[in-house]
């Protein structure tokens, strides 16, 4: 790893100030994936503005939405009574990120600012309809996600919270990695009432949500009514783990299993 | 050169360290703690884990420097007065171990799993909290044996 500066600010202002006066600057929250990133030399920082510092860290449950503080680590979240009650699927999805020491350091404000392709946390913000909270204005998860590694952030914008509408009901379900435990498929079904959303992380080259399922559950939501739904096969990811054509089809079975999971 | 000061195993220490010096590093070669290992350097065997602040994390993906000011616990500050902790003396008696490579994250693993998950602890609970765990030579069934009687000893 090359060498940097190693800053940790103890308030949003300084972090924001030592950010705008380094060009080779990143931003780190818990590092999980930043960190053995530039072990591998695919980043080599100037600057690490370290923001664990600023204690940005919990979960308010209110009548319609729930809050999350971007320095949640994915175990507090995993864990939340409260949240447990309002959005069990959120807790659920937070509790199969990575593994439990992973979990102790990784927050959701992180992983969404790195918007891996395969990340859990996207799917679930597209499909409760999240709204992203930064230090200089509100984003809503459909203009958020931008496709692999690439969000809407500004150079020097910082993730602050997630607001999450609470639906009636929502699930996820996700075909992990053996190794790596990120999604090879994740599907999140949200029913709002009004309309259902569909998110889907790990098949494509970054979140997106499976409209015509979307269409279906608005009527029936069910796992009887995805049945026979398919997923275009041409946008999306093949590697060494999984064609394309078999992520299409993971996409069908998550979002049944999700929808079964559903609470 | 930055200095960096912490508690590990109930010892103030500090050092000069590097931006990028990672916990592991601090603990190895500054503190001659070699006691937790750097297994596959990508952060999935978890043969590094150490307690920070009462929680098991991956010591090679922790910056030495992000852990200014905490409470670290290693596989050498677990023994008490010279007698195993009961976690470790269920590896041993359990053979929860070959090469023993892995065996301090396990153990540290298996004390983090005793405090969140309680002393009675289910075989399906432990294999699903192990999954940041990997050991190459047991084939896990010892080592959840051992995890299971050491926290029952508890």
């Amino acid at each position: 790893m090359e060498n940097f500066d190693y800053h940790r600010p103890a308030k949003l202002a300084d972090a924001e100030k030592i950010i705008a006066k380094q060009k080779e600057g990143v931003l780190m929250s818990g590092g999980m994936t930043l960190l053995p990133t530039m072990k591998q030399g695919l980043a080599a920082p100037s600057d690490v503005v370290d923001l664990s510092g600023l204690g940005n860290v919990g979960i308010k449950v209110m009548k319609t939405k729930v809050t999350i503080k971007a320095g949640t680590t994915h175990a507090e979240v995993a864990k939340s009574g409260d949240l447990k009650k309002a959005i069990p699927a959120l807790a659920v999805l937070a509790g199969e990120i990575g593994d439990p020491h992973v979990r102790h350091k990784g927050t959701l404000g992180g992983s969404i600012a790195n918007n891996d392709p395969a990340a859990d946390y996207p799917a679930a913000l597209m499909a409760l309809d999240a709204t992203i909270i930064t230090n200089k204005r509100a984003i809503a998860a459909d203009k958020f996600f931008k496709g692999l590694f690439e969000t809407s952030l500004r150079r020097g914008e910082i993730v602050t919270a997630v607001d999450f509408p609470i639906p009636e009901k929502a699930g996820y379900a996700k075909f992990a990695n053996p190794a790596s435990r990120y999604a090879i498929v994740g599907v999140f079904v949200a029913n709002h009432g009004k309309a259902v959303r569909v998110g889907v992380t790990g098949a494509g080259p970054g979140v997106f949500r499976q409209k015509a399922m979307e269409r279906v559950l608005a009527k029936d939501f069910s796992a009887d009514a995805v049945a026979g739904i398919a997923t275009k096969v041409d946008d999306l990811n093949e590697d060494m783990h999984a064609s394309a054509e078999y992520r299409a089809h993971l996409v069908g079975v998550m979002a049944k299993r999700a929808l079964k999971a559903a609470k | 050169m930055p200095i960096v000061t912490m508690n590990v195993n109930g010892k103030d220490v500090s050092g000069d360290v590097e931006g990028r010096t990672l916990l592991v590093e601090f603990l190895r070669e500054n503190l001659s703690l070699t006691g937790t290992h750097v297994g596959c350097d990508t952060s999935q065997c978890g043969a590094c884990v150490v307690h920070v602040d009462g929680k098991a994390v991956k010591s090679c993906s922790t910056l030495a420097l992000s852990a200014e000011g905490a409470k670290v616990t290693t596989i050498e500050g677990v023994a008490r007065n010279g007698e195993l902790h009961p976690m470790q003396a269920a590896f041993k008696a359990n053979h929860g171990l070959q090469c023993g490579f892995c065996t301090p994250g396990m153990v540290m693993a298996g004390l983090d799993i005793v405090k969140r998950r309680g002393k009675k602890l289910k075989e399906e609970t432990i294999r699903a909290e192990l999954e940041g765990n990997i050991c190459r030579c047991t084939g896990y069934h010892n080592i959840v044996k051992s995890i299971q009687d050491g926290a029952s000893k508890m």
